[in-house]
């Protein structure tokens, strides 16, 4: 088949490799009729993600049709679901607590040690990002095997489009997560730093859950205008202080709640981002984590923290007395994705949150090397990229 | 030698201990001064009865041990085990069990004239709601000269760690009934290993 793998730093190619096979009763083989490049993948094109291996297939966001099923999987051939990017047992105690991404029964025995010596605990497996969470083979892909087919992936009903409940992989949880974790009460201002896909997604689900203001952060125009389509206010911290601006729009109060979804890899010309880049290309600090000392710094007394972005490993001057003497509580982790996917599918389906809005560009499978540079280089224009295996070249 | 009562000023157990506790754990067990190495403990998500009769039938533990190709089980007390060695050769020894509590504790060591001398104790424990907390030691006497020296770096350096990854696969192969894999196909499965 042909999949997207990673080669190194900036270097993606269409290799072909052997098709999936069924090896766990559990299991079952999808043919990906749909697969979108998602802003943490940049992580591993820009290099910041360790373990990653030259060959590795990328992709986590994705969907498709069951070609094959093992003897346990409750799914039948011909099904279309979503699958999503965590992979969890379903049995084990934080599964049954539906903390899915801290299942660790997904996570290869072998590839637990990274983990378990970075963070403390192992993580749950994921697809396509590295073999600290398994080197699981992705969706960008014409065949992914999905290991856990009768407890993860969610069966969409005939006659609605892909590029709809697509997103249910992924960034829709992800940012309905980020919501939830702000712990949003009615009349609250919630500030989101970063209108990538799951920050707007985000800026949906605050509205969805009774904020009365929402504050979108960002310095590209034409992310702005969509944050703008849903409701919100926004600031451009090319054009204002940002802090300055949130003190201004809150009375001098600050949000009642404040969301990083920009994380590991912050944009712009502070002087403490610049000094993480230096940190970052010297090895002397791991992330570049200007967003979240930002959204601490503004967020008012009391306040709620949350953190749907990505951070990997250390990172250098975190405010942790603004964040002690302020009072905040902070929640984050990856998204328990299994947790979120009915709900959200129903909310979809009457038209609830819009998905669609944020596709920017449909390629076939083949120009993903291209799509990625695209995605990398052009952030104002390219919002998401959704890759069709099935789609004729242009 | 220092005993854990020497060392132990405080509730943790030995298997964290700074010193070499770990092989007060297993003192007496192996034949001679063999070294030894505790495995962290898991948490199964199932009855300790079910945890215990598993771990309890031998043929059983190469399904999660990744070195050991086969385990025949002579008797109730007796087996005979087959485990892979350095440089694609395997030794051999028969092991009795040596003590055993239902549903608390299975320990055993290798018979005289084993290729590599070993004993292991594993117990279990009733963690009501979480399950049951499982606990590896593992002791190894490996044998003098060349081929000993190979064996014990296999033996002696990696058993922690192979000790811990051997109980994350009986903790995936119990909670949901195979082990995790990201291999693309059965055949990469089995050249993968467990």
């Amino acid at each position: 088949m042909r999949a997207l793998a990673w080669h190194g730093k900036h270097d993606v190619r269409m290799d072909t490799v052997d098709d999936p096979e069924i090896v766990n009763p559990r299991d079952c083989i999808i043919k990906v009729t749909s697969t979108a490049i998602c802003g943490s993948d940049l992580h591993l094109y820009d290099g910041y993600i360790p373990t990653m291996q030259a060959g590795d297939v990328l992709g986590h966001e994705f969907m498709g049709e069951v070609v094959e099923v093992g003897a346990k999987s409750t799914l039948k051939k011909g099904q279309r679901v979503v699958v999503p990017f965590t992979i969890s047992c379903g049995s084990c105690y934080h599964c049954n607590k539906h903390q899915y991404s801290a299942c660790p029964n997904g996570l290869p025995a072998d590839n637990q040690d990274i983990a378990m010596s970075l963070y403390g605990q192992e993580m749950s497996g994921l697809f396509g990002y590295s073999h600290m969470t398994g080197g699981y083979a992705g969706g960008q892909a014409e065949y992914v095997r999905v290991p856990f087919s009768d407890v993860g992936p969610i069966v969409i009903p005939d006659g609605v489009d892909d590029d709809k409940v697509l997103f249910l992989s992924d960034i829709l949880p992800t940012g309905w997560q980020a919501a939830e974790y702000a712990q949003i009460e009615p009349g609250d201002t919630v500030a989101v730093w970063g209108c990538g896909p799951v920050g707007l997604f985000a800026v949906q689900s605050a509205f969805l859950m009774g904020a009365e203001r929402v504050i979108a952060i960002d310095h590209f125009p034409h992310r702005l205008e969509l944050a703008k389509r849903f409701g919100a206010e926004v600031v451009n911290f090319e054009e204002s202080a940002t802090y300055e601006a949130l003190m201004e729009m809150t009375g001098g109060i600050g949000p009642d709640a404040v969301i990083d979804a920009v994380g590991l890899e912050a944009h712009g010309l502070f002087v403490d981002n610049v000094i993480d880049q230096i940190k970052a290309s010297t090895f002397l600090g791991t992330d570049r984590p200007h967003s979240i000392r930002q959204a601490i710094i503004a967020c008012r007394k009391g306040g709620r923290v949350s953190m749907p972005a990505v951070y990997g490993g250390f990172v250098d001057k975190f405010p942790l007395g603004a964040f002690m003497e302020k009072g905040l509580t902070l929640k984050t982790g990856q998204t328990h994705v299994q947790h979120y996917m009915p709900g959200l599918l129903n909310a979809i389906m009457e038209g609830k949150i819009d998905t669609e809005f944020l596709i920017s560009h449909r390629l076939p499978l083949e120009d993903a090397p291209q799509g990625y540079k695209m995605f990398h280089d052009q952030q104002n224009e390219v919002t998401k990229i959704v890759l069709k295996p099935g789609m004729a070249a242009a | 030698m220092t005993t854990p009562a020497d060392v132990a000023q405080d509730d943790a157990p030995a298997a964290s201990s700074k010193h070499d506790a770990a092989a007060a754990v297993t003192e007496g067990l192996a034949e001679g001064k063999g070294s030894s190495v505790a495995g962290r403990p898991v948490t199964i998500n199932r009855p300790v009865e079910e945890v215990f009769a598993y771990f309890r039938d031998f043929a059983n533990l190469p399904h999660f041990m990744e070195n050991v190709v086969s385990i025949t089980v002579a008797d109730r007390q007796r087996s005979h085990w087959v485990v892979k060695a350095p440089g694609g050769a395997t030794v051999e020894w028969d092991a009795r069990i040596t003590d055993e509590e239902e549903n608390r504790l299975i320990a055993w060591t290798s018979e005289p004239g084993a290729d590599v001398a070993n004993s292991g104790r594993v117990t279990f424990r009733d963690a009501g709601a979480r399950g049951t907390v499982v606990t590896a030691t593992i002791a190894y006497d490996p044998p003098g000269g060349l081929i000993g020296k190979v064996i014990a770096k296999m033996f002696q350096r990696e058993p922690a760690i192979q000790a811990r990854r051997d109980l994350r696969r009986f903790k995936q192969l119990l909670e949901t009934g195979e082990i995790a894999t990201p291999a693309m196909n059965p055949k990469q499965f089995e050249e993968m290993g467990l």
